[in-house]
């Protein structure tokens, strides 16, 4: 270490520090190695492709033309980094947003049904939860069908939520948001049920020496009780709500949304294309993640969480 | 730290301290208490014939090892336990109705915060419970975090207050509904000898002041006899009343009255007492 550095004031680390001891190193790290082992697999899964390419060509090829070949390939088996980015900056920032070809209506489409079901889940959720620790009867009859609920594997299921609720004329949003419902209610109550039962035994013998109501206790101790319980099972349910409406538009044929986009990509072979896609539905799953995290600090802060 | 009295005027002319019982009303008569808990081994006899009357405008402490039934007692006060035999009166009423009809505050062991809430709306949670009017409710937590100290303190969270504080703030919770009874659980247990001695002090103002019956579980003989106008001896298996005794110090008194000579031999019947009860143990 040089004295430069042992007379820097301390507090002030060097920039070199600062990247060091915080997470951006590691993480741009793990990032490199990644986006070069993507480059490398793309060579690798591509090269019979490239062969066939080649071959029609009938020209001796070097390994440099090798390489570009394999890396700018219309419909390879895996699309190279710099063809994912540049397909997504295109159908994000180049089309109409309410054109079909944009990512941004894409995930519009998803976004919303997304919402809609997170909604209704927390509500579902929430209703049960406080159900559950209301009604004993509840407790030991419903929660049971309740994880029950959740071991049916979704892809099995979400046609026929789709074929009944289009039955009774319910189309498009509707049904998937009504998957996207069926799967994140679970944590939310899960959660809620904890929080609401958190309270220790003293804060609720405080409420006794006052004879509070049932409903004064609800209200003034388990339900503040349990926001600190509620946040992290939004935060999952959220998440797994985005998972629910793309699995949703998969089995329907859906000519909007990013789980169609997905659909027809595979349909055509359009591998950057579904790449891309695939992208869109992880910034947007970030995106609701981070939102219910704003939430979260804000509701925590007013109610007096440490910083 | 501020004292209890020191931000009110009041104790100036504060009226003649209550250490007069003897013509007062009963505020707890308990005869033949017995309480037995059901475990899963073999029933625990947690209080065992337990007889004793409490005036109104007493302090009274109850002082025993670990075990010996002290809280248990107190929670059968408070309507948090149900006494297997024997009666029970306080105010006149059963427990049950004295709890419903907000009798007496109750002063924990731990401060029993809740988080979420600042100071100020901690002390008003029993208000707004009780159906206290607003602004009543911003005057009385006013009032009474003035009277312990805390004025400055009213918007902070209960995390950013020492264990001290906390435990003054939930002493003015009890206080805020203004209950003729306070039922104190070991309420300075947890907090440092010198935090203590200080509150012990602010506590016995604050009873001559307001002439409450006070009823405080203890570990400590000093704190016991300094504060009480009556200590009570209990031993454990089975819980039980071995002595009360009479500690007529003088009203008025400061810190400095441990050293005399009055306290010390009260002091010392109170431990010769107490280790009778544990020669009955194995």
């Amino acid at each position: 270490m040089t004295t430069d550095a042992l007379s820097r004031p301390l507090g002030q680390p060097s920039a070199f520090g600062r990247l060091y001891n915080g997470t951006a190193l590691p993480v741009a790290v793990v990032l490199a190695i990644v986006v070069v082992a993507w480059y490398l697999g793309a060579i690798w899964l591509n090269a019979g492709l490239v062969e066939q390419r080649l071959a029609q060509a009938e020209k001796p090829a070097g390994l440099a033309e090798f390489v570009h070949t394999a890396w700018s390939l219309d419909r390879p088996v895996l699309p190279a980094p710099h063809q994912v980015a540049i397909e997504f900056y295109d159908s994000v920032f180049t089309r109409d947003v309410t054109s079909p070809r944009s990512l941004v209506f894409h995930a519009y489409v998803t976004g919303s049904a997304t919402l809609v079901g997170f909604v209704f889940g927390t509500l579902l959720g929430v209703l049960l939860a406080v159900g559950i620790v209301s009604w004993r009867t509840l407790d030991r009859s419903l929660l049971p069908w309740i994880i029950t609920s959740q071991t049916i594997p979704i892809l099995a299921i979400a046609p026929m939520i789709i074929v009944v609720l289009g039955n009774v004329g319910l189309t498009g949003l509707m049904p998937k948001a009504v998957i996207s419902m069926y799967l994140c209610f679970f944590p939310i109550t899960i959660g809620m049920v904890k929080g609401l039962r958190s309270p220790d035994p003293l804060q609720l013998d405080l409420m006794r020496t006052y004879s509070a109501s049932p409903s004064q206790v609800f209200w003034k101790l388990r339900c503040p009780a349990s926001m600190a319980f509620l946040f992290p099972s939004l935060k999952v349910a959220i998440a797994i709500s985005l998972v629910g409406a793309i699995v949703g538009e998969l089995p329907t044929g859906a000519q909007a949304g990013l789980g169609a986009r997905l659909l027809t990509g595979s349909y055509y072979g359009q591998t950057v294309q579904i790449w891309s896609a695939l992208f869109m539905a992880a910034l947007l799953g970030m995106a609701l993640v981070a939102a219910v995290g704003v939430v979260e600090r804000l509701t925590l802060r007013h109610m007096g969480a440490r910083p | 730290m501020q004292t209890l009295h020191a931000a009110t005027p009041m104790n100036a002319e504060a009226p003649q301290p209550a250490s007069q019982p003897g013509n007062q009303p009963v505020a707890i008569d308990m005869r033949d208490l017995s309480l037995t808990f059901e475990t899963a081994d073999a029933p625990v006899v947690a209080l065992s014939k337990v007889n004793l009357q409490i005036k109104a405008g007493e302090f009274v402490s109850l002082i025993g090892p670990s075990g010996c039934g002290k809280t248990t007692l107190m929670r059968v006060m408070a309507d948090l336990e149900r006494p297997t035999g024997g009666e029970i009166t306080v105010n006149g009423l059963s427990p049950e109705q004295a709890r419903l009809a907000r009798a007496y505050g109750y002063v924990f062991q731990a401060p029993a915060l809740y988080p979420w809430r600042s100071v100020r709306r901690n002390l008003m949670l029993p208000l707004e419970i009780m159906g206290v009017p607003r602004e009543e409710r911003e005057a009385r937590a006013a009032r009474y975090l003035d009277m312990v100290g805390l004025k400055d303190f009213a918007n902070k969270f209960p995390w950013q207050l020492s264990g001290g504080m906390q435990q003054r703030v939930s002493i003015a919770r009890a206080l805020s509904f203004e209950p003729k009874l306070l039922l104190m659980d070991e309420p300075f247990g947890a907090l440092d000898e010198i935090t203590r001695d200080h509150l012990n002090e602010q506590l016995l103002r604050l009873w001559e002041r307001t002439q409450k019956t006070v009823i405080f579980v203890t570990h400590s003989i000093p704190e016991a006899v300094f504060l009480s106008s009556r200590v009570v001896v209990m031993s454990p298996r089975p819980g039980r009343i071995l002595d009360v005794i009479d500690c007529n110090l003088p009203a008025r008194r400061t810190l400095d009255a441990r050293e005399t000579p009055e306290f010390l031999a009260i002091a010392h019947r109170v431990r010769r007492a107490l280790r009778a009860g544990h020669s009955y143990d194995d």
